[in-house]
C-alpha cells in the first residue's frame, strides 16, 4: 500500500543533442549470428546431465482430479521424479489481482490440455512415455466450450467466486451518447465476430531449470517477460528471489505469447531441484496450440452515428469476450476492448460495456494489438458503412474526425505527437486511390482503414514507483561500450536499436558496441518486450544513460582542447570543436581522457512515465506516454464462383515517430500488416464442443506460405514525437490493426457484401454472395 | 550402427541407432545447433538442410538413411568473418527478424540459387513455400534472395 501513495520517479531529462549520424540511417543490424547458426535459442542450450521434463495434460474440457496415481511411471527405468499440483500450491498470475492459475492443477483441470502432473526423466523419450503412465482419476464435470454456454449457463460455474463465469466486467461513458444519437442523422449498427487466433511462433516454449549446491536457482526460458517471471517463480515456489536468476535466451517469436508465466517453467525449476539435474521442457507444437494465449474471440454489437455532413456523433457497443479458461491478461484485455479506439478519428460520444467470460476452452491472452484489434475491425468497417450512406468518401470521413495533435482524446488520453494526417495522404496517393477507386472490374476493390495504439502503457502491471525501464552502460578504455539492458529480443530487434541509439549519442562504430538483455543478474529491471513499450522506454533509458557517459567525454575533451563543453561537438568516431572540426580528440581517446578525469565510467538510465490517463477507474489503462498511428489501404480480388478472396497489396503507411532503424520498422510494419492479413483471411483458432482443437498443428492451422502474402509496402511517416528517444515511437504493434477492416472494406467495395465474422473464408464469401443475390433478385432465388 | 557421411563438406562418422532423427543427429552427438526444430512434423521447414543438394526437412529423415551422403547445415553457408551472398543480404534486406527460421530459410533459397542463378519472384516464392516464417510477411526474404542472386551473378561475371 505505501507504494500507491509514494511519489514514483517521473522520466529523467533527455537532452535533444545533434547525434553523430547513425540514427535513422539502413545500418547493419546485430544479425550475423542468427544467420549462421551460432545464435543459441533456450532450446539450443544443452547442460551436463539434464534430464527431460514432460507435462501430462488433461484430455478433459473441465474434471476434477479425484487421484494421481505415478507409480507405474515412477517404476519406468530412466524416471527421476513426478510432480503434481500438490508439489506447487500457490496461484500465479500475471496480472496480481486475478491469480487464478496453478502451475499444475490443483484440484481442477478447467480445459483439454491443462497441466496435471509432471515428469522428469534421463531423456526426452522417456519422459513422454513415462508421462502416459501417470494413471489420473477424473471426475467429469460440465463444461462451457462456447460463450453462448458460459453466459447462459452460469451454473457450469468456472469462475472464480463458483458463481458465474465472468472474468471482468467493464462499462464506461463518456459524453451524453443517448442525445448525440437523437442528433445523428444516420446511424450503423452490426454484430461482428472475430473467432481467435494463435500467435504460432516458430520457436515453442521452452525452459530450463537448474539448481546448483549453493542454492541458486536458475531459469532458462524463452520468455518476453524475464523480471516477471524472476517475481512469480519466486512466489510459487517460495525460494528467495536472491536464490533465483532468469536468463532469457534470444526468443524464436513470441507476439504476445510468451508474456506470461506458464507451467513449463514452474516445472523445470521444481524437478531441477528436486532432481539435483537440470530439467529441459520443449513444448510440442500441438502443446503450444493448448498454452494458447492466443487473441480474444469477441461477440461485437457496435452502434456508430453520424450527421450528414460526416461527423462522427456517438459510439456505443456491447462486447462479449471468450477468455478462456484463466484470467491470464484478461482484466487488461476487457478494458483495452474498448479504451484504445478512441483514436484516431472518433466521435463525441461513446459507451461501451465488455465482458470477458471464463470458458473451458484454452486460456486467451494478448497477441499482437492487445485486446484492441477485434473492435477496430468492427469500427473501421462501421465508418465505411457510414461513408456509403452519406455519400462520402472514406478518407475524407475519417479526415473529418481526427483528433489532433497535442489534444486529449475523449476518455482522456492524452495525445502529443500525430501524423495520421500523413498517414492517410500517403495511403491515399501510394494506391492511387482516388483515380482507381470504383473504376477496378467487378472483383476486384480497395478498402481503407486507420488506428492508433500505445507505446507501452504508464500502468505497469503491479502497482510501485520504480522506474519501468533501465539500461547501464560499461565502457572500457579500448573503446568497448557494454549495453547490460532488461529488455527481452524477441525478433522485434531491440538489441539494435539500443546498440545505435548508444553508439550514435557517443560517436562510436555498431562494432564498439556489445548489448546483453535479458538475464535478472546481469540487466536491470524492464518490465519487458510487451504494449510496445520497447523502443519508447527502453530507447529512452539508453539515452539516458549514453548521455551521461557522454558528458563526461566532452567535458574532458573541451579541457584538454582548452575550450567549453558546449563548443565541442560529438561526430562519428572523434569530438571535435563545432568551430574548428580540425581541432579534434578520436573518441576512443575521449573515452581515456574521461575516465581519467572522472574515474571509471558507466552509467544508469532509466525510464518511468509521466502521470498519465483520464480521471476515472481504469482510466490510466491504454494511457500511453506517446500514440503511433496507421492507415492501410488493401486491395483485394474475390472470385464470386469460388469465394475465395485473394488479397493482393497492401499499402501501410506507419507513424514511428521517427525510424531509429529504417529496415526494422519497415520489418515491423510489413510483418504486422501480414500477420492481420492472415487473420482476416486463414487463420481460425476454433474448438470443438468437446474441448479439443480443430487443428492444432501448421498443417490444419492455416498460417501463410511465401505463396500466400499479398505484396506489402511500407511507407514510414516520421512525426518526431517530443518525448520519444529521437523522437521515435512505437511501430510493432500497431501497423496490424487497419488489416482486417481495410481487407473487410476492400472485400465490400469488389463484391457488395459485408461479412462480419472472421476469418472471410471462400464458404462465408459464397454465402454472403448468394445472400446478396437473393436480396437483389428474389425471383432468381426460387428458380435455382 | 556406424554411419559415415559428409557434413559440411567434412567427413564425419558417428554411432547411431538408425531411425535417430537425422534432426536430433546434427543437434547432438554431431553438436551443431543452428539447424531448429519448429513442429517435428514436416510442416514449418525450420530444419530444412541439404542432403546431397536437395533441400529435406531434418526431423523427417532417418540418420540411417544418411550412410555415405553429403548434408549441409547453415554452418556449412559460411560465418561471422565471410558471410555468404545469401547471409549477407538476409540481413541488409531485413530478410531475418526472431531468426529461428532463418537457417532452414537460408538452405532453401540456398538449393534454388544453386539450380537458378537468376530466378523470378513467383519461383523464389514457389521454392520457399516449405519454409513458414512467422514474423517477416516474406517480402524480405524474397527480395534478400533476390538481391544474392544479383550478387551472385554480379561475382560470377567478375
Amino acid at each position: 500500500m505505501a507504494d500507491e501513495v509514494m511519489k514514483r520517479v517521473g522520466p529523467p531529462v533527455i537532452e535533444k543533442t545533434p547525434g553523430s549520424g547513425l540514427v535513422g540511417r539502413r545500418t547493419r543490424a546485430l544479425l550475423a549470428p542468427r544467420v549462421t547458426g551460432q545464435v543459441r535459442y533456450t532450446d539450443d542450450i544443452h547442460l551436463p546431465r539434464m534430464a527431460w521434463g514432460r507435462l501430462l495434460r488433461c484430455p478433459h474440457p473441465h474434471a476434477r482430479i479425484v487421484r494421481i496415481d505415478a507409480s507405474r511411471a515412477l517404476a519406468r527405468k530412466g524416471v527421476l521424479a513426478v510432480i503434481t499440483g500438490k508439489d506447487m500450491p500457490e496461484r500465479f498470475g500475471i496480472i496480481p489481482w486475478t491469480p487464478d492459475e496453478y502451475p499444475l492443477a490443483l484440484e481442477r483441470a478447467r480445459f483439454v490440455g491443462d497441466a496435471v502432473a509432471a515428469v522428469a526423466a534421463t531423456d526426452e523419450r522417456i519422459a513422454h512415455e513415462a508421462a502416459e503412465l501417470i494413471d489420473v482419476e477424473y471426475e467429469i464435470l460440465p463444461a462451457a466450450t462456447d460463450l453462448d454456454t458460459a453466459i447462459d449457463a452460469p451454473s457450469v460455474g468456472l469462475g472464480r467466486s463458483g458463481k458465474d463465469n465472468v472474468s471482468k466486467e467493464v462499462e464506461l461513458e463518456f459524453g451524453d451518447v443517448d442525445a448525440l444519437f437523437a442528433a445523428s442523422d444516420v446511424i450503423v449498427e452490426g454484430n461482428y465476430y472475430y473467432e481467435g487466433s494463435a500467435h504460432a511462433p516458430i520457436e515453442t516454449h521452452c525452459a530450463i531449470g537448474q539448481y546448483d549446491k549453493n542454492g541458486l536457482l536458475t531459469v532458462w526460458s524463452a520468455t518476453q517477460v524475464p523480471h516477471y517471471l524472476h517475481r512469480e517463480l519466486s512466489r510459487v515456489l517460495r525460494v528467495s528471489p536472491t536464490r533465483i536468476r532468469v536468463i532469457q535466451p534470444p526468443v524464436g517469436g513470441a507476439f504476445g505469447g510468451k508474456s506470461e508465466p506458464f507451467s513449463l517453467e514452474f516445472c523445470a525449476a521444481k524437478l531441477a531441484m528436486l532432481t539435483g539435474r537440470p530439467v529441459k521442457f520443449l513444448y510440442t507444437r500441438e502443446e503450444e496450440f493448448y498454452a494458447h494465449r492466443g487473441r480474444h474471440p469477441m461477440r461485437m454489437a457496435m452502434k456508430v452515428g453520424a450527421t450528414r455532413d460526416g461527423k462522427l456523433t456517438a459510439v456505443d457497443t456491447r462486447t462479449h469476450i471468450d477468455g478462456g479458461a484463466y484470467s491470464s491478461f484478461g482484466l487488461v484485455t476487457a478494458y483495452y476492448s474498448g479504451q484504445l479506439l478512441t483514436l484516431p478519428a472518433f466521435a463525441q460520444g461513446y459507451r461501451f460495456k465488455s465482458t470477458r467470460y471464463f470458458t473451458n476452452k484454452p486460456p486467451c491472452g494478448p497477441k499482437r494489438g492487445h485486446g484492441s484489434v477485434q473492435p477496430r475491425f468492427a469500427f473501421e468497417v462501421s465508418l465505411d458503412k457510414i461513408a456509403e450512406k452519406i455519400g462520402m468518401d472514406p478518407f475524407e470521413l475519417r479526415r473529418r474526425n481526427l483528433v489532433e495533435a497535442n489534444a486529449q482524446t475523449l476518455n482522456g488520453m492524452r495525445v502529443t505527437s500525430n501524423g495520421i494526417t500523413e498517414c492517410l495522404d500517403k495511403v491515399e496517393s501510394a494506391s492511387q486511390w482516388k483515380e482507381r477507386r470504383g473504376k477496378l472490374p467487378v472483383g476486384r476493390g480497395l478498402g481503407v482503414a486507420a488506428s492508433a495504439y500505445i507505446s507501452g502503457t504508464n500502468y505497469s502491471i503491479y502497482p510501485n514507483a520504480m522506474p519501468q525501464s533501465a539500461v547501464q552502460l560499461k565502457v572500457d578504455r579500448s573503446g568497448v561500450v557494454t549495453i547490460f539492458s532488461g529488455q527481452s529480443e524477441i525478433g522485434q530487434g531491440c538489441d539494435t536499436l539500443l546498440a545505435v541509439l548508444v553508439a550514435d549519442e557517443l560517436g562510436l562504430d555498431l562494432g564498439a558496441i556489445r548489448v546483453i538483455s535479458g538475464d535478472t543478474d546481469l540487466t536491470p529491471v524492464d518490465m519487458g518486450a510487451y504494449s510496445s513499450r520497447g523502443t519508447f522506454m527502453n530507447g529512452n533509458a539508453a539515452l539516458h544513460a549514453a548521455q551521461q557517459v557522454r558528458t563526461k567525454m566532452v567535458d574532458a575533451v573541451a579541457e584538454k582542447l582548452g575550450v567549453t563543453p558546449g563548443e565541442i561537438l560529438v561526430t562519428r568516431g572523434a569530438l571535435c570543436v563545432a568551430a574548428d572540426p580540425s581541432r579534434s580528440v578520436p573518441v576512443t581517446r575521449a573515452i581515456e581522457l574521461a575516465e581519467g578525469k572522472f574515474g571509471t565510467l558507466g552509467a544508469v538510465g532509466y525510464y518511468n512515465t509521466p502521470e498519465l490517463g483520464g480521471d476515472y477507474r481504469g482510466g490510466t489503462i491504454g494511457a500511453s506516454p506517446a500514440y503511433s498511428f496507421t492507415a492501410h489501404v488493401a486491395e483485394v480480388s474475390v472470385d464470386t464462383e469460388t469465394g475465395r478472396v485473394d488479397v493482393k497489396r497492401i499499402w501501410v503507411a506507419h507513424d514511428c515517430g521517427k525510424a531509429i532503424c529504417p529496415t526494422i520498422v519497415e520489418g515491423q510494419m510489413e510483418g504486422s500488416a501480414y500477420m492481420g492479413a492472415a487473420e482476416a483471411i486463414f487463420e481460425e483458432h476454433v474448438i470443438g464442443k468437446d474441448g479439443l482443437h480443430l487443428g492444432p498443428n501448421l498443417l490444419d492451422y492455416k498460417i501463410p506460405t511465401s505463396l500466400d502474402v499479398p505484396e506489402l509496402i511500407a511507407l514510414l511517416v516520421e512525426s518526431n514525437d517530443p518525448e520519444g528517444p529521437r523522437g521515435a515511437k512505437e511501430a510493432g504493434e500497431g501497423p496490424l490493426h487497419p488489416s482486417i477492416p481495410a481487407i473487410a472494406n476492400a472485400i465490400y467495395d469488389a463484391v457488395g457484401v459485408r461479412i462480419d465474422r472472421l476469418p472471410f473464408s471462400p464458404a462465408r464469401v459464397l454465402a454472403a454472395l448468394r445472400d446478396k443475390r437473393a436480396r437483389e433478385r428474389p425471383g432468381e432465388q426460387a428458380a435455382e | 550402427m556406424k554411419i559415415s557421411l559428409t557434413l559440411n563438406g567434412a567427413p564425419r562418422e558417428l554411432d547411431s541407432a538408425p531411425l535417430v532423427r537425422l534432426l536430433d543427429a546434427l543437434r547432438g552427438p554431431l553438436g551443431l545447433t543452428g539447424t531448429k526444430e519448429g513442429c517435428g512434423e514436416g510442416e514449418c521447414g525450420s530444419c530444412t538442410v541439404l542432403l546431397d543438394g536437395d533441400p529435406v526437412n531434418a526431423c523427417l529423415v532417418p540418420i540411417g538413411q544418411c550412410e555415405g551422403r553429403a548434408i549441409t547445415t547453415v554452418e556449412g553457408l559460411g560465418e561471422m568473418a565471410h558471410l555468404s551472398p545469401l547471409q549477407r543480404c538476409f540481413i541488409d534486406e531485413g530478410g531475418a527478424q526472431c531468426g529461428i527460421c532463418t537457417p532452414g530459410m537460408l538452405i532453401s533459397a540456398e538449393a534454388l540459387l544453386r539450380r537458378v542463378p537468376d530466378p523470378d519472384e513467383p519461383t523464389i516464392r514457389e521454392a520457399l513455400a516449405g519454409n513458414l516464417c512467422r514474423c517477416t510477411g516474406y517480402q524480405r526474404i524474397v527480395e534478400s534472395v533476390r538481391r544474392a542472386a544479383e550478387l551472385l551473378r554480379e561475382g560470377a561475371a567478375r
